[in-house]
């Protein structure tokens, strides 16, 4: 069994007006030293896999297919193994 | 010429485009609900407003995988006219027939309310009896409608022509103002290369009548039924 950390964000050239909001509100909060904020997403998927590198192959085609949009979004993700 | 209206579970305008084909149109339609799998015996297909399958993911995201996209896929490869309002223009992006993506609005919140939108191609099914460069009165519901395509994709679009709508002043001047989402070059709405699928975030089908405020948005059904010709 693995589990699988996946994040997505807003690629780098999208402007993100969620996580330039939330900046703005951390200055105002005194916290003057946030150069970037941007806002993205997390999931966690568990998958009944023995195989470590099927189970990233997978989970690469799931975020290609589904869980994240090329136009717009880059993602990254973490496999580890789960001791039942 | 009989128009499909497809039905996601979370879709919400198709009773408005009923509306129109049946009361003000008096043209031939059906709905098509998204687990159908044939889009046999329609003419031209409208993907309508809402948030299908409540817009979990992303907007359009799994209403792309209905099992009826296929056979709408197949139908916009053959030519077959394709329109797309708001979500359904979300979903025709997912999907793959249309280039770039919508994204959340730039001020964060749901835009409810008329815009005026310049027509910038008459050489689409849908707009060839409009006027070139006539500015359309319709409205715009929605929050996530800011059109996004990467620099490339943008050159693309602008090279073949596949801009069709720019949002503008009523007078048809393109500035940051009459912008009310923060979309790219004032992007309102766009075609396929084949020019037989667009996209819109603007709706058509509540401009359909004086009653409502305008009748602009007919033009675009008008355009299609005007170069339909017999079988």
């Amino acid at each position: 069994m693995f589990e699988a950390e996946i994040h997505v964000t807003l690629k780098k050239s999208v402007l993100d007006p969620q996580g330039d909001t939330v900046k703005g509100a951390l200055a105002t909060l005194g916290f003057q030293g946030v150069t970037d904020c941007r806002i993205g997403k997390f999931m966690v998927l568990r998958l009944a896999e023995q195989d470590p590198a099927r189970a990233k192959t997978q989970v690469d085609e799931m975020c290609r297919k589904l869980l994240a949009n090329p136009v717009i979004e880059d993602y990254v993700f973490r496999i580890t193994e789960v001791v039942e | 010429m009989k128009w499909g209206v497809l039905i996601f579970p979370g879709t919400w305008s198709h009773q408005d485009f009923a509306h129109v084909f049946q009361d003000v149109l008096e043209v031939e339609w059906g709905y098509l609900w998204h687990k159908e799998t044939s889009v046999a015996g329609y003419d031209c297909l409208i993907l309508p407003g809402g948030f299908a399958h409540g817009d979990y993911l992303r907007c359009g995201a799994i209403a792309r995988f209905s099992p009826i996209m296929d056979a709408v896929v197949r139908f916009a490869r053959e030519g077959g006219p394709v329109m797309g309002s708001c979500n359904g223009f979300q979903i025709l992006c997912e999907a793959g027939l249309l280039p770039g993506a919508l994204l959340r609005n730039d001020s964060l919140q749901y835009r409810c309310r008329w815009v005026h939108i310049r027509t910038e191609r008459c050489d689409t099914p849908f707009t060839r009896t409009v006027p070139p460069g006539q500015v359309l009165k319709i409205p715009i519901s929605h929050g996530e409608g800011r059109y996004y395509a990467s620099p490339e994709t943008l050159a693309g679009l602008r090279s073949n022509g596949q801009i069709v709508f720019r949002y503008g002043t009523p007078d048809g001047q393109i500035t940051d103002e009459a912008n009310p989402n923060g979309s790219l070059e004032n992007i309102a709405g766009i075609c396929n290369e084949g020019r037989n699928v667009l996209g819109l975030m603007p709706h058509p089908e509540r401009a359909s009548e004086t009653l409502l405020g305008s009748e602009d948005g007919r033009l675009l059904f008008e355009g299609l039924l005007a170069g339909a010709l017999p079988r």
